[in-house]
């Protein structure tokens, strides 16, 4: 083996991928040397995806060849693809939560491959153990976080003894502890001659891990560079095309008086697997924003459920919105006093599907559009395409039905009804998720021109940079609690990476705790 | 109500549960893997009219039970074909299973209505069947009961033990998820769905083979319908299925027990019992929706198309 270093591990020629309406890979050629940790850049719908599930097998290519340690094959399926010593840990976990840690590893496993191990859990302990994972085999996969989940991802791989391991956006998930964990492991096998392939929207961690880097623009590949010599804002130039302003952060605002108030929000979850809310307590005031950071799955949704009205549980004076009781009242109602909502889910939460964009319109604007119970239909397709122009929106035209748009696109249209509708307090999930440089921008602008006109906004994301952008105030979830409140300008990302791994919860517990005055006084 | 009594109550539990054992771990299986089928009754049925035909006409018992499973497979085929192919809705699906095998069962039975049968004879297990009350109970039944103890041993074992049993889960929770590393999710259902329909057709045999040996229009008189709440009862345990379907057994011959009493009810209010038992079952397992929503299998009743895999 040691005399075909220089054969490379995986090279990638000519791969052509159509599907119907879009062409999703246009003759892309990328090469891995093994021990390589490579980037794989581009906005959303660039290509990425797709070509990565055709390394692993799930997408079959139209054109183009694929030699794995020189020799030419053909990866029909993710089994012959694991055979190969290719593993895949995917953006939305492909994980069950109903069995155990060992459980779902044996299952990717061949009968070949398990016949080699003895003991399948003492052999994920050596591995825990020698990668500094920290993975216990028999635990439910329900009963972990999602960073533990990731890294038993990981630990399927490392079982099979991969040679190329490929990551779809492994750190969006992550607090920036668990992140810098993540990346000692990549380091660990890029060391004992594993490749990587990484895929990633954030440029500093790419510099500060890859080797290689290749960035894909409209399904092609439009550049290559090597990380270390380029700064985050070079990177991000290949891939959007052109400069785009990237402000160091917006102008920051103090809001005036305190438009909605949780105090003391204690809830359940609904969801089996879901997070119990525990004594929040946050202030929305008028002319602010404040951002509430946190990974996904400890709280958000079930917050941002209550909060709307969508969570029908009656919890009372434990919100107040204008010094009103709205804790009985339904989403309509809240709505109907100046309450905005962009869910997290667009599609089926934030718009109806098999609508067209503009009786999605209509849906959320109570005024204006219906008189004596007839709609002007005329006025909301005129205000509908007023929308699909300021924000962007790439579609046929507002008779498109909203399933027809991609992700990002209906984020825009959602964001722009809602804006659009001058609410008194506006609470928004992931304001620019999936949505394009351009576009984001757009959306920057129209919430904070609408926090200048006075209105409360409550955002709610994964994208710390985001917040920090946009943010006047922020806090952080973790496990069902909401740290603290501060304003932005007086914390920094390590603090609230540490609240978003939830430090912040035993300092809470300890200030209550009359026998640890040393604490008291650091606090 | 002396022993003998009690005794012969619970082997006739035993008997009447049978039926709905056989065709609840058929369903289990299925919905395990994320398949309803709903069309059970009618799997039933045809399993019945098709096992007594074979019966009748060849004289030999084995072979009514074999024509009876093949029957029931290619029943639960016609569904798998349109459910897991073409994509059609399941719920409707089985529902017109259901009813297009009440009508055809009619239909092939017409002549055979009222001839009769010399069913399978009990066979008492040496040693075993000389247990006192317990042998009488458990060890002294017909050979399909026995056959229903050891596929239930077989179902348990294959669920808890086996990679098979993981893969069915996993199928049934996450079918992307299981497409993903490789598990070839239609065809697992495909396998899970045609066992649900055998064990349907040997369902259907117990009762006109057994149970009463005899073809009657309708004759299992719901309990295909009966084995669908059974198995939401038994929370998706194949070992709870067994438990609950000889209590639903033992519920259907209550008259039995009340008239040992000396209590006199209209036996047809009595014959209500399993359903009310039914719905009361349901009622308090879907009260706590968590409880449910945690025991159901994840993608029961949605369609997978690996086609739409992008």
């Amino acid at each position: 083996m040691k005399a075909q270093t220089s054969v490379s591990r995986l090279e990638l020629i000519g791969l052509t991928k159509q599907y119907p309406g879009c062409l999703a890979n246009d003759d892309i050629s990328i090469t891995l040397q093994p021990g390589e940790i490579h980037a794989l850049l581009g906005e959303n719908g660039a290509g990425k995806s797709t070509l990565v599930k055709t390394i692993y097998g799930v997408v079959s290519p139209d054109k183009g060849d694929i030699l794995w340690n020189g020799k030419e094959v053909n990866i029909k399926s993710p089994s012959i693809a694991r055979e190969l010593g290719i593993g895949m840990v995917f953006q939305h976990f492909s994980l069950f939560e109903t069995l155990t840690v060992s459980q779902n590893i044996e299952l990717c496993l061949s009968k070949k491959q398990l016949s080699q191990i003895d003991d399948l859990d003492s052999r994920i302990n050596t591995l825990s153990e020698e990668y500094g994972l920290n993975v216990d085999p028999t635990r439910y996969v329900h009963s972990l976080s999602i960073g533990e989940r990731q890294r038993v991802e990981i630990m399927r791989c490392l079982v099979q003894s991969v040679k190329l391991l490929i990551l779809d956006e492994p750190t969006s998930v992550l607090t920036p502890q668990e992140v810098s964990g993540l990346f000692d492991v990549l380091r660990i096998l890029s060391k004992e001659g594993c490749s990587v392939l990484f895929i990633s929207h954030k440029l500093h961690e790419v510099t500060e891990i890859c080797d290689q880097a290749t960035i894909l623009r409209g399904g092609k590949v439009v550049d290559t560079c090597v990380p270390n010599d380029e700064t985050p804002a070079s990177i991000a130039k290949m891939m959007v095309g052109d400069l785009a302003e990237q402000d160091a952060g917006y102008s920051k605002k103090e809001g005036s008086k305190t438009l909605f108030t949780a105090s003391n929000l204690s809830l359940s979850s609904k969801q089996p697997f879901g997070t119990a809310l525990k004594k929040i307590n946050f202030d929305l005031k008028a002319g602010e924003i404040l951002g509430i950071a946190g990974v996904a799955g400890n709280g958000q949704d079930e917050l941002m459920a209550i909060l709307s009205g969508e969570d029908d549980r009656n919890v009372g004076s434990a919100l107040l919105m204008n010094e009103l009781e709205i804790g009985h009242l339904h989403a309509g109602e809240r709505r109907k006093l100046g309450m905005a909502y962009v869910p997290e889910e667009r599609l089926g939460r934030g718009a109806v599907p098999d609508m067209s964009l503009t009786e999605n319109t209509l849906l959320t604007h109570s005024k204006g559009f219906v008189s004596k119970g007839l709609v002007q239909w005329q006025g909301v397709k005129d205000y509908t395409n007023q929308l699909i122009e300021k924000y962007k929106v790439k579609c046929h035209g507002e008779f498109s039905e909203a399933r027809s748009l991609s992700g990002g696109n209906l984020q825009k249209f959602i964001m722009g009804r809602e804006i659009g509708q001058d609410p008194k307090v506006l609470i928004c999930a992931h304001p620019t998720w999936g949505v394009d440089v351009g576009a984001a921008l757009a959306i920057h602008q129209a919430l904070l021109e609408l926090r200048d006109q006075g209105a409360a906004i409550l955002l709610v994301s994964e994208d710390i940079d985001e917040l920090f952008l946009l943010a006047d105030c922020m806090a952080a979830v973790c496990d069902g609690y909401l740290s603290p409140q501060v304003k932005t300008e007086d914390t920094n990302i390590d603090q609230i990476g540490q609240w978003m791994a939830g430090t912040f919860i035993n300092e809470q517990a300890s200030t209550t705790q009359p026998q640890s005055p040393t604490k008291e006084a650091v606090i | 109500m002396d022993a003998d009594l009690i005794v012969q109550i619970l082997f006739a539990a035993i008997k009447t549960g049978t039926p709905l054992l056989f065709i609840a771990l058929g369903e289990v299986i299925c919905e395990k893997t994320g398949v309803l089928n709903l069309g059970q009754e009618g799997m039933m049925l045809m399993g019945a009219v098709v096992g007594f035909l074979a019966a009748y006409s060849t004289g030999n018992m084995g072979f009514g039970v074999i024509a009876a499973m093949l029957m029931g497979s290619i029943m639960s085929l016609i569904f798998a074909v349109l459910v897991l192919h073409v994509g059609a809705n399941q719920v409707a699906t089985g529902l017109a299973l259901t009813i297009f095998g009440t009508g055809l069962s009619a239909f092939v039975g017409a002549d055979y209505v009222g001839k009769t049968l010399q069913g399978f004879q009990p066979i008492a297990i040496p040693v075993l069947s000389d247990i006192p009350y317990l042998g009488r109970i458990i060890f002294n039944h017909d050979i399909l009961v026995y056959f229903s103890f050891f596929m239930t041993g077989l179902l348990i074992f294959v669920v808890n033990k086996t990679r098979l049993g993981l893969t069915i889960k996993a199928v049934g929770e996450n079918p992307n998820a299981a497409n993903a590393i490789g598990i070839k999710v239609l065809k697992v259902r495909y396998l899970a769905v045609m066992f649900g329909g055998a064990m349907a057709g040997i369902s259907g045999a117990y009762m006109s083979l057994v149970y009463t040996p005899m073809w009657v229009e309708g004759m299992t008189s719901g309990r295909g319908w009966i084995a669908l709440a059974l198995v939401v009862f038994a929370s998706w345990r194949v070992g709870r299925i067994m438990l609950g379907a000889y209590l639903f057994g033992l519920a259907s011959i209550m008259h039995l027990v009340l008239q040992g009493l000396g209590l006199s009810i209209s036996p047809n209010l009595l014959a209500m019992l399993p359903y009310v038992a039914t719905v009361v079952v349901m009622v308090i397992i879907s009260a706590d929706h968590f409880k449910e929503k945690l025991l159901a299998p994840r993608s029961l009743g949605k369609p997978f198309n690996p086609r739409n895999m992008a």
